[in-house]
């Protein structure tokens, strides 16, 4: 059976569709919060180095993936509704956008967290941690073009430019800061090479990996649902939407 | 055309000389305060100096984007030149050239002076001179971009710091970075090739990007 796939590309079925899956990422995600909880706090190791302090790398290294690859995601489906205006792809890069800024903040948070016990400091200037801020920046870039716009339409093709332009600069922001980093040679520290970490360490950072994706994605969906009905108020099936909700 | 825009504009800010002279005295005035917040140390200042004066620079040529378009946008010559039959890109950068040439020239120009207050020693004056040269050009062009997004929205003028600002980074780390360089002994040409380099891939890029965000912004 062929499905068309293209169906979905309508806020209308798609806003059903994804009602239908939140729940479905909503249980993967907080079973594999709580499985990979357990194994980071009672089942992995102490590290022989850094002591019950490593612990935090089960929230902090899912969270800077996270923040990363959503900043492509979002470029990706705002650039997808550049060059085919499609409405649903903007829509879920104006989705994407806070949870992403909201990974972001967490990784940097963590880390200060993890930086104090660890190399003394809350902050040092190390290359990912700059760059890291810096992408911050441009999430906070990309969501206050988004939110002075009162025109979407606007608003999402703004925000599209403003999103892959950030894409193109983020290698070249990083490889500078990495740079301007080694020309200062200001923090002793180096976090490049990563001690070999035990089964059961990284067993449990892959299932907290797992757990942010399917998190990412509930909340992505239920985000684009609200999107989806604000900006299609005026349909006549959100309307017949409204009208069943007023009757229960 | 190009080199019809490029006269226009100069004619514009030639007729309206304050705009270009509060540009030129905001820097130098945000120059000038440093030495009055960390103290007169002349040991400190000179190692703070192309710092210094690279975050003025890109804080003043910021300050000044808002006038690219928006004078042309309120009286309707922007859209009379979305309409024309010549290509959008080269107009856009006309106009960037004409804002760099009005914004980014004096800056240099006036760079040396203010470096001489903070005791840079000649090699690292021409050094600093010469980064402010190649590198103001890549902050009007990527400026055109964020002053092209936020043309005719409220509070334009801090949206377009957010939007600009992360985008001026490499510049400023080479920039600064070859005249630290240059006081410490080391070579500065890789800095001033990646300089180079931003400003190419900014002159090809940078134009067309922005050209889209002014149609987006007129539709």
């Amino acid at each position: 059976m062929a499905i068309n796939w293209f169906k979905y590309s309508s806020p209308a079925s798609f806003y059903f569709l994804a009602g239908k899956m939140i729940p479905i990422f909503v249980f993967a995600a907080v079973i594999l919060l709580i499985a990979g909880l357990y194994v980071g706090f009672f089942v992995a190791p102490t590290d022989f180095q850094q002591g019950e302090a490593y612990r935090i790398i089960f929230i902090h290294v899912p969270a800077a993936w996270m923040s990363m690859f959503l900043y492509v995601v979002m470029a990706f489906w705002a650039g997808i509704g550049l060059a085919f205006n499609t409405r649903l792809s903007s829509m879920f890069a104006t989705a994407i956008a806070p949870t992403g800024a909201m990974f972001t903040f967490i990784a940097l948070w963590t880390g200060a967290l993890w930086g104090k016990p660890m190399w003394g400091t809350w902050w040092v200037w190390d290359a990912r941690l700059t760059s890291e801020l810096i992408l911050l920046f441009l999430y906070i870039g990309f969501m206050s073009l988004q939110a002075a716009i009162d025109d979407p339409r606007r608003a999402d093709k703004a925000g599209a430019i403003i999103a892959l332009v950030g894409v193109v600069n983020i290698p070249i922001i990083y490889f500078s800061v990495q740079w301007w980093n080694t020309l200062h040679q200001g923090a002793s520290v180096s976090i490049n090479q990563a001690p070999s970490m035990a089964t059961t360490m990284l067993m449990g950072m892959l299932i907290m990996v797992l757990a942010s994706w399917m998190y990412s994605i509930a909340v992505i969906l239920k985000r684009a649902r609200v999107i989806i009905l604000e900006r299609e108020s005026h349909t006549a099936w959100v309307a017949e939407l409204r009208k069943k909700g007023a009757e229960q | 055309m190009f080199g019809w825009i490029i006269k226009r504009d100069l004619l514009l800010a030639m007729r309206r000389q304050s705009d270009v002279l509060t540009t030129l005295f905001f820097f130098i005035i945000v120059v000038s305060l440093f030495p009055l917040s960390v103290g007169p140390e002349m040991n400190m200042l000179r190692t703070m100096a192309p710092g210094v004066v690279w975050v003025a620079a890109l804080l003043a040529s910021m300050l000044s984007l808002g006038r690219m378009f928006s004078n042309d946008y309120l009286d309707g010559t922007l859209e009379q030149m979305l309409l024309s039959p010549q290509s959008l890109s080269l107009l856009v950068l006309g106009k960037a050239l004409a804002h760099w040439l009005v914004t980014g020239v004096p800056l240099v120009l006036m760079a040396p002076i203010l470096g001489i207050q903070y005791d840079l020693p000649a090699e690292a004056l021409y050094v600093l001179t010469t980064t402010l040269l190649l590198g103001t050009p890549v902050l009007s062009l990527i400026g055109s971009i964020g002053a092209a997004l936020t043309l005719g929205l409220r509070g334009g003028g801090v949206l377009v710091s957010l939007l600009v600002l992360p985008l001026y980074i490499p510049v400023l780390i080479f920039g600064a970075g070859a005249v630290e360089a240059n006081m410490a002994g080391v070579g500065f040409n890789a800095h001033l090739s990646l300089i180079g380099a931003f400003l190419l891939v900014s002159l090809v890029f940078a134009p067309w990007a922005t050209a889209s965000s002014l149609r987006v912004s007129l539709e």
